[in-house]
């Protein structure tokens, strides 16, 4: 994805997957992995769940309140990692990371990712933007 | 007359301060106030000045310290209406309810007695009477609201309801919904049951004038961080038969006569709960910050509270998005949420146009239950708050934008 999206093109990103998250369920067959994640500055308060079948992320999906920026950031997030090798996924991890705390980023893995480019404009909710994502971290980096 | 440019110029933090490139507007109060120029030079002169330990040396510095906080705790005590040896200094609110729950309640209390306490109550005067149950076998109850409030018949009812209640624990002011109880009947109604009440004076001692005296409760508790003082300092007061009889709870150097093999015999209070080094450029700056509000009047800063928050609903209550929780408050509290908005996002969104609030449960993690929301954004008032400051927060949210100009606007 490129990173000239504009700015209302992030918007638009944002706000739907935020009042229209597709992966926010509960899983509907066996073989998941829970995280549950909270936050003490916001109301997040989120269940992750990831499988992962011979070194792949088969299915993402989450379920609990949060944020309109926890609610699109981790949407998004289960978008990105299905069918990801864990490498991959814990790369893209990596790069969101590196992303939210203004470093240097491949932002060529983030893919729709991108839109959360500004969240360190609002250093109280990079929390709310990471909690999916260190869920799947959590999951992920001991496998 | 309240000269409210005067006031501004007394605070370092209202001069020029900016946050996201605007100018700082703070209405975060009931979770900490900014500090006069008075308190952080008290707080300085302890170390530019005095810089001694107070009860444990032969020399002046030593005994002028001893001074020092003795002055800090009578000027509690007339601020306070309560003997001088009634104040006991804590890190804070949190501090005194503990003290209570372990020097008090954990002594007294016995399995199938019961604590009331209710809904809205912040953590600080919760969970200590939790662990109080876990240790003694008591039994935790809440009181039926009324219209989300904690009334004189609510309380009157519970003890009707539960047959063992032996502590009642409630705030003054909620630190969400604002509202003040009638402190005084709710103490003669558990005085005539039997029952000891605990007054949680976090959010009204820096608002109003209270009077331990009068209000005739056994415990009072208050932070000196927002009331224009330091953080880390508070206090509890407490009637001073039931300091006599309660336990220490923190044990050390400077709460006791005498020790040796048998055991120790602790000081009186209030020095057998004062255990350890206090934090003396705190008990400084307190002083400082109750001569403050004692300039200002708190009568004064009470009615100042009380015209701001007239002035926001009257500006506000008219715009159907805008959902008001507590409406009738009349302190220095709103609790508000912009229809469908989420309550952390209307803050973020807030905070970028330099307006300091807060959002969420404000650590009373059970009034999502009483309220029926998740979350609320909560704006505070306090004596230096300016119309303008709320006219510029009543602006921003009814014309605020999009909660996303947050991130793509600045």
């Amino acid at each position: 994805m490129p990173i000239s999206l504009t700015n209302e093109m992030m918007r638009a990103i944002i706000m739907d997957h935020s009042s229209n998250p597709t992966n926010k369920h509960t899983p509907s067959g066996d073989g998941y992995e829970k995280v549950h994640m909270h936050s003490d500055n916001c109301i997040d308060d989120l269940d992750i769940y990831l499988k992962v079948e011979n070194g792949k992320v088969i299915d993402a999906c989450f379920e609990g309140i949060a944020c309109t920026i926890s609610l699109s950031s981790t949407d998004i997030m289960c978008d990105l990692m299905k069918g990801k090798t864990i490498k991959e996924a814990l790369y893209m991890i990596e790069q969101y990371q590196h992303m939210m705390h203004e470093e240097p980023f491949d932002d060529e893995v983030l893919d729709e990712a991108i839109v959360f480019v500004n969240t360190s404009k609002q250093a109280a909710r990079i929390r709310c933007a990471t909690i999916g994502w260190n869920a799947a971290n959590s999951i992920l980096k001991d496998k | 007359m309240y000269d409210i440019d005067k006031i501004r110029s007394d605070f370092p933090m209202l001069q020029d301060k900016k946050m996201q490139g605007k100018p700082l507007v703070y209405l975060d109060n009931a979770s900490t106030t900014f500090k006069p120029y008075s308190v952080i030079n008290a707080i300085n002169k302890y170390y530019l000045e005095m810089n001694a330990n107070s009860h444990r040396g032969d020399y002046d510095l030593c005994y002028n310290m001893d001074v020092e906080v003795l002055l800090s705790r009578k000027a509690i005590a007339k601020f306070i209406n309560s003997e001088v040896n009634e104040v006991v200094f804590t890190s804070g609110d949190t501090e005194s309810l503990n003290l209570v729950a372990y020097g008090y309640a954990l002594d007294n209390l016995k399995k199938g007695d019961q604590i009331l306490i209710s809904e809205t109550e912040h953590a600080s005067n919760v969970l200590p009477w939790y662990r109080i149950c876990e240790l003694t076998g008591a039994e935790m109850c809440f009181l039926d609201l009324e219209n989300n409030r904690a009334t004189v018949n609510s309380v009157s009812n519970a003890f009707k309801k539960y047959k063992n209640i032996k502590i009642v624990a409630l705030a003054h002011v909620g630190n969400v919904l604002g509202y003040e109880i009638n402190a005084k009947e709710i103490a003669s109604i558990c005085h005539s049951n039997g029952a000891i009440f605990v007054l949680d004076g976090a959010q009204s001692v820096p608002h109003m004038p209270v009077d331990f005296k009068d209000l005739d409760v056994d415990f009072l508790s208050f932070s000196a961080h927002k009331m224009c003082g330091p953080t880390g300092i508070g206090c509890l007061v407490g009637k001073y038969d039931l300091l006599q009889k309660m336990s220490t709870f923190h044990s050390g150097g400077g709460m006791n006569v005498k020790f040796d093999k048998e055991g120790v015999i602790p000081l009186d209070a209030p020095a057998k709960f004062e255990a350890g080094t206090l934090n003396l450029s705190a008990i400084m700056g307190f002083r400082a910050a109750i001569e403050y509000l004692e300039k200002i009047g708190m009568d004064n800063i009470h009615k100042h509270d009380v015209e701001l928050f007239d002035y926001a609903i009257s500006k506000l209550e008219n715009h159907d998005n805008i959902i008001i929780y507590n409406k009738d408050a009349r302190s220095g509290i709103i609790s508000f949420n912009i229809k469908g908005v989420f309550a952390q996002d209307e803050a973020t969104l807030l905070n970028s146009k330099g307006i300091a609030v807060r959002s969420g449960q404000h650590c009373a993690k059970m009034i999502d239950d009483v309220i029926k929301t998740p979350a609320t954004v909560r704006m505070s008032t306090y004596l230096y708050t300016s119309k303008e400051e709320i006219d510029i927060f009543v602006e921003n949210l009814i014309n605020g934008g999009d909660i996303l100009d947050a991130y793509f606007f600045n």
